[in-house]
């Protein structure tokens, strides 16, 4: 055989990388399989007969489905339906990403539009296009970040203590769910405790089927509800056993009892059901956004949602899920912008699909952030989880978008998780739902998951539900438990919740509350981005919450790491560095801080350390060495040519105090070198000594070994570069305008 | 009502009413505890319903006002009958008349609006033959 027919080295190693576990499909627009622009999709029209609909994008009435009838009746604003659709598609495409184009004019006309228009005009966009119109025409000013709260035992202690967590780390709706179908009244009831104690206003859902989410809401066991599900393609929606008037019903039910609701769409769905009649899946989405207004709910929550994956795996599915999002922002709806499913193996391209977003802004970036372990989200893993919570804090700090979150040290993030644990606990016991040990309540405090959390005895979840159901409980029973038990500050949070419910303004067009329970909606937060200079920017308070990270590293970490080795080494100052004393001997020249300030090198090892292993490996060889300090410069190539040329042999070694080293000889112009470590960082102490051995073998005119470093892909600089700035700002600081001095080393036993 | 202006929470806790007649602001800690309010006291008020149908008018999404609108008719409505209604409005779970039925119930205690949607809903369904 020969070496050709055979796979090469590199694709057998590109095999081995998680994306190629991802399935990647040729467009198909027979089976729907097409993100833009479908052979099958109908040429926009309108046609206005007396003040009615008669066609709608290539169909007449008669022929209208479900979703057409719906549109056509309750969609269209035709006072400017004849304007709008007589305007080039390119033309509205300029207006909807210009920023001097103002918003309320985009959608003004965008009501007057047909889907097949919409998706027309989005498939114009390119990326950034589609990113810098998000940035002008989402609703909100501000934007807001959604939570799951789960895990795969339904444990209401973790529910609360997890949801706790949440509202610390800046999450402004929680939505939980249940592998079992059963608990979720125990997981509705947990949360909406958990959800109060960090701050106030939290809102909070459990999704399930429809019918038990609507009971949940009229509880007041939940403040807002979201899986309330419309499809582009009449066969899907009727599939989903709802049709548009059922679902717009189900709305007004929710509007009845003050509770905020947003609907659920995005791409991939009709696809999946095997039902998507050959269109694209921006038209059929734009079809349910179209619905969504239709019927008067306030927001969408899409962006592939559990069809994702199906999105993502033909040519342009990505930039279909933003053009899929700024179709909603077009329709003046809330936009809960997905980013809810792990949609690839690979962390570079799961990344790449929610990264844009965060730059452009949404009214929630995550339609369900997974603020616990992946393993732990019931909704199966989120794009990010807790466990990619630091990563996301980080990218925030860099950017400076706002992301929503902040950091939560232990010290702040424990004592709220045992309160959200203990007023649950409370809460259940008082309403003799179920009974928990301190075991239980210590372990879901410090948790990571469920997998550090005791087993509940029995059916625990379940039994809870079913008492929950049966007492008729409701939000006032949990008021009276939180008090009776001492949490009179969790007690008034949900009591606030409840008046929030009749005062009603949590029903406007992405209404959230913030932590001081002030409302952020289309009426009091409207985005008023029209340019450079204008629209939300993080205030000066905010940009600090965001700098600050785990990761930080304060200068002063350095002074107390350096203090566990001072002393290690004692180098007096003997008098002026004299000039080449004997032919057989090395000079070892050594930066201003080397054993001064600076007593630990980057790779762990004492200065000390570091500099006996140097003068081993010349006296290995048979040489002898003397020491100088350079006080001049810190600059390691000046060091090693000034004391080169004060050595006898002509050659030297450089020392910084951070450990990077180097050989030099004094014909050599300074920063010339015969050998240099400069990846100070994964030297070893044998390394530094066949450095000594080295400087000497070059003296004796024999020939050096090669030394090579151990292999290593680590990124060194983000770890060591804002260490090396502290070091070499030290450096600096003790260089002066004088000579080399002379330096006898002692060790201390 | 009509001078309260958006947001209702900030200048209007004591002029806002629940659908049962109590003020907004009366729901306190101590009253909750004394049992002077209860589950009834918890269901906003077909007035407030229509405020916010007006503010939402206003803020150019009349699609949102009318569901409001909507939902300002149901309040009347006991958890159990809403449910009901959903159900019966779901693809294939009722005849016709019994649609007709539905609209004639909500029309009867005043919920026009929702009447008509019903009756709308009911000849789409006949159409498109998803009528039991």
């Amino acid at each position: 055989m020969r070496v050709e027919d055979e796979a090469s080295a590199r694709s057998s190693f590109y095999a081995t990388r998680p994306i190629s576990r991802d399935n990647l499909v040729p467009e198909d627009p027979v089976l729907g399989l097409v993100a833009f622009s479908s052979p099958f999709d109908p040429e926009p029209s309108l046609r206005i007969e007396q003040g009615r609909v008669v066609e709608l994008d290539g169909k007449p009435e008669e022929e209208f489905d479900l979703i057409d009838e719906f549109i056509a009746r309750h969609g269209l604003d035709l006072t400017v339906a004849e304007e709008a659709m007589a305007l080039e598609t390119v033309e509205f495409a300029r207006m909807v990403v210009d920023p001097a184009v103002p918003r309320a004019q985009v959608t003004r006309l965008t009501a007057g539009m047909t889907p097949a228009r919409i998706a027309a005009t989005l498939a114009l966009l390119t990326p950034v296009e589609i990113l810098q119109a998000m940035q002008k025409m989402r609703v909100r000013r501000t934007p807001s970040i959604q939570a799951h709260v789960t895990n795969r035992v339904d444990h209401p202690l973790l529910i609360a203590a997890d949801g706790a967590a949440a509202v610390a780390h800046g999450f402004r709706e929680l939505e939980t769910t249940v592998p079992v179908f059963r608990d979720a009244p125990s997981n509705a009831l947990a949360l909406l405790i958990g959800g109060q104690v960090a701050a106030a206003g939290a809102l909070t859902q459990c999704s399930v089927e429809e019918r038990t989410e609507l009971e949940l809401g009229m509880r007041a066991l939940t403040t807002y509800a979201e899986t309330v599900s419309v499809y582009g393609t009449e066969q899907v929606f009727v599939d989903g056993d709802d049709t548009p008037w059922s679902k717009a019903f189900l709305a007004s039910c929710y509007a009845s009892r003050g509770l905020k609701m947003r609907f659920t769409s995005g791409s991939g769905a009709e696809v999946l059901m095997g039902a998507s009649e050959g269109k694209s899946m921006l038209y059929l989405e734009a079809r349910c956004i179209a619905v969504t207004r239709a019927a008067g709910a306030q927001g969408v929550q899409n962006g592939g949602i559990d069809g994702v994956n199906v999105t993502a795996s033909v040519p342009d599915g990505m930039r279909e899920v933003i053009a899929e999002n700024l179709c909603v922002m077009l329709h003046d709806l809330e936009s809960c912008t997905g980013n809810d499913t792990l949609m690839s193996a690979s962390d570079i391209r799961r990344t790449a699909h929610t990264f844009p977003l965060l730059l452009a802004g949404s009214d929630f970036l995550f339609s369900g952030f997974g603020s616990i372990p992946a393993y732990d989200n019931a909704f199966g893993p989120s794009n990010m989880n807790a466990e990619d919570l630091d990563d996301y804090l980080v990218v925030q700090r860099d950017w400076g978008f706002e992301g929503g979150l902040r950091f939560r040290p232990d010290d702040e993030l424990l004592p709220l998780r045992r309160l959200g644990a203990e007023a649950c606990r409370g809460v259940f016991e008082e309403l003799g739902l179920a009974e928990f040990t301190d075991e239980d309540v210590d372990a879901c405090v410090r948790a990571h998951g469920s997998l550090d959390v005791p087993p509940l005895p029995g059916d625990l979840p379940g039994i809870a539900s079913e008492r929950i159901m049966a007492g008729g409980l409701t939000a006032l029973d949990v008021v009276r438990a939180l008090s009776a038990r001492g949490f009179d500050v969790a007690a008034e949070r949900v009591l606030e919740m409840i008046r929030q419910r009749l005062l009603g303004d949590i029903l406007q067009t992405s209404a959230i509350l913030d932590e001081q329970v002030h409302v952020l909606s289309s009426l009091t937060d409207p985005n008023d981005y029209a340019g450079p200079g204008t629209g939300y920017r993080l205030s000066p308070e905010r940009r600090q919450e965001v700098a600050r990270v785990r990761q930080v590293w304060a200068p002063a970490d350095l002074a107390a790491e350096q203090v566990l080795a001072e002393g290690c080494i004692d180098l007096a100052e003997i008098g002026p560095a004299r000039a080449r004393v004997r032919p057989d001997e090395i000079v070892v020249g050594l930066s201003p801080a080397f054993g001064v300030e600076i007593w630990t090198a980057l790779n762990g090892m004492t200065v000390a350390e570091v500099l006996r292993q140097v003068l081993a490996g010349i006296e290995e060889e048979g040489l002898a060495s003397r020491l100088i300090r350079i006080r001049r410069s810190i600059d390691l190539g000046y060091i090693g040519s000034t004391a080169a040329r004060l050595s006898g042999s002509s050659v030297s070694v450089g020392l910084q105090a951070k450990g990077t080293a180097l050989i030099h000889r004094a014909d050599l112009p300074p920063l010339a070198n015969l050998e240099l470590f400069s990846i100070a960082p994964r030297l070893t102490p044998e390394l530094y000594r066949a450095l000594g051995r080295n400087a000497a073998r070059y003296a004796k005119g024999a020939a050096p070994e090669p030394l090579l470093l151990p292999e290593s892909s680590e990124p060194l600089g983000p770890r060591y570069h804002a260490r090396v700035v502290q070091l070499v700002a030290t450096e600096r600081r003790l260089s002066s305008a004088a000579e080399p001095v002379e330096l006898e080393a002692t060790w201390p036993s | 009502m009509a001078e309260l202006s958006y947001p209702l929470s900030a200048g209007a806790r004591n002029a806002v009413r629940t659908a049962s007649g109590k003020r907004v602001s009366e729901l306190t800690l101590e009253a909750v505890l004394t049992g002077d309010v209860t589950a009834d006291d918890m269901r906003i008020a077909p007035e407030t319903l229509a405020l916010q149908a007006d503010f939402a008018e206003r803020g150019g999404n009349p699609q949102l006002a009318e569901n409001l609108r909507r939902g300002a008719e149901l309040v009347a409505f006991s958890d159990d009958e809403l449910l009901r209604f959903y159900e019966m409005l779901r693809p294939g779970r009722s005849s016709g008349a019994e649609l007709d039925e539905l609209a004639a119930t909500l029309a009867e205690r005043g919920a026009e609006r929702c009447a008509a949607m019903v009756q709308e809903a009911r000849a789409a369904y006949v159409r498109r033959g998803l009528i039991a």
